[in-house]
């Protein structure tokens, strides 16, 4: 903080988004559970607890437009996604893959909505506790379809392998499990959003000092910037929606590859 | 500067053990009440809907096979009455050919009869003329030589059957 002044007391110089500018203060007091993610994450399971019930609360044969929404979202998962890649027993996913894609959609839109116009998952601790579901959720139905042993042997030793070549595979193999999917997983949204947010951060932020500049050339710039901040904002809106998907769409591949006995 | 602003900077991949928990009590939350609360009804009104449309279906296909049964049924009527047609007219024709040849019979088994009658009838006026004229013409010559002769005569020509062989003779020549 304090170089942050130094670095305006030093000159008139733009001050670029930095890493700190994802570090929100307290709403209250100054504990770490009263900060603006933490708040922004309730709120959205408050909002779609809301509006998922509302919606189902009849569960009418012809929809009406509040249950058609609903469905939609939800038919587009359980089809979509958890029909098509599980295939057979998916029903069991579909909460789960369901809660995931919805939690994820709603917090990542934060990221546009006015007046919020926070990603939630811009904050690394919330991919990371998804990744922590869908890990522990696939290697639980491997375990489980296949007993420990025997899916910890399918995992490390690849079936109708060269016998060297687990060399080369079986470290692979495990990292990938154990190291590389659930730190993909997370890591993809967390950056996605991070990146987002820091755009448009850089584009708007940006116009607003451009506008305030004492150089008229400067003035008459910055709405080019406020467009373009405008542009990008629509673009993160696909970002963020795409990010939904592929974050359940992977938990669904996982799920799908420990439910197979030879993967 | 730059070495001022990393000091500064938080590393962003250092995950914060409060947004962790509240993670992963939201999640939580949040997937307990969509399991409960919202999977259920939607899974209950796509049931409802695909039993709907299976019923539909359903009524449908049964509809379709009562008409494809009516259909048979009325096919099936119409040729056994086409077939029907086609006996009764093949007796008909079979009876009305019978009746005629029956007619035929008739006809000509009277007409034979009639020509019979009639040759008969013939036979016995040719008959019966021959011998009248037979007699007459005898009786009429015997007159006429009687006439002639005397009636001395008479009763030896009566005797000896000179007419008689007279006409025979005159019968054979004329042929």
């Amino acid at each position: 903080m304090h170089i942050t002044g130094h670095l305006v007391a030093s000159g008139p110089g733009f001050v670029p988004p930095s890493t700190t500018d994802f570090k929100l203060p307290s709403i209250i007091g100054q504990s770490d559970y009263t900060t603006k993610p933490v708040a922004l994450v309730f709120f959205s399971v408050i909002l779609i607890s809301v509006f998922f019930i509302l919606a189902s609360r009849k569960a009418a044969v012809v929809p009406g437009k509040l249950q058609f929404a609903g469905e939609s979202i939800y038919g587009f998962v359980r089809k979509d996604l958890a029909q098509e890649i599980i295939g057979s027993g998916f029903l069991s996913y579909v909460p789960f893959l369901f809660t995931l894609f919805v939690f994820v959609l709603v917090n990542n839109l934060f990221g546009i909505v006015p007046f919020i116009q926070f990603p939630t998952m811009s904050h690394v601790s919330f991919p990371y506790v998804l990744a922590i579901f869908t890990f522990v959720i696939f290697h639980a139905i491997g375990i489980k379809k296949q007993g420990l042993i025997k899916y910890l042997k399918a995992i490390a030793f690849l079936p109708g392998v060269p016998k060297f070549a687990y060399i080369l595979l079986t470290p692979i193999e495990i990292a990938t499990y154990f190291l590389i999917r659930p730190v993909t997983l997370s890591l993809r949204l967390f950056a996605n959003m991070f990146a987002g947010h820091l755009l448009l951060l850089v584009f708007i932020g940006g116009g607003n000092y451009m506008l305030h500049d004492t150089h008229l050339f400067m003035k008459i710039l910055s709405p080019f910037s406020f467009g373009f901040g405008i542009v990008m904002t629509f673009f993160e809106f696909m970002v963020q929606c795409l990010q939904a998907y592929i974050i359940t769409l992977l938990s669904a591949l996982f799920i799908a590859g420990a439910l197979v006995d030879e993967h | 500067m730059r070495i001022h602003l990393e000091a500064t900077t938080t590393n962003p991949l250092i995950p914060n053990v409060a947004e962790i928990v509240v993670g992963l009590i939201a999640f939580s939350l949040l997937y307990i009440v969509l399991r409960s609360r919202v999977v259920p009804m939607f899974e209950k009104a796509f049931a409802a809907r695909t039993a709907a449309i299976e019923g539909g279906i359903a009524k449908a296909e049964s509809a379709q096979r009562e008409a494809q049964a009516a259909l048979q049924a009325y096919n099936e009527q119409l040729s056994d009455a086409r077939g029907e047609a086609q006996a009764i007219r093949e007796e008909a024709r079979v009876q009305g050919a019978a009746i005629l040849d029956d007619l035929r019979g008739k006809a000509q088994e009277e007409a034979a009869r009639i020509t019979a009658a009639a040759h008969a009838s013939i036979e016995a006026e040719r008959q019966l003329a021959i011998s009248s004229l037979r007699h007459e013409v005898g009786t009429l010559a015997t007159e006429l030589a009687s006439k002639i002769v005397g009636e001395a005569l008479e009763d030896q020509v009566r005797q000896s059957g000179i007419v008689d062989r007279f006409l025979s003779d005159l019968e054979q020549s004329k042929k």
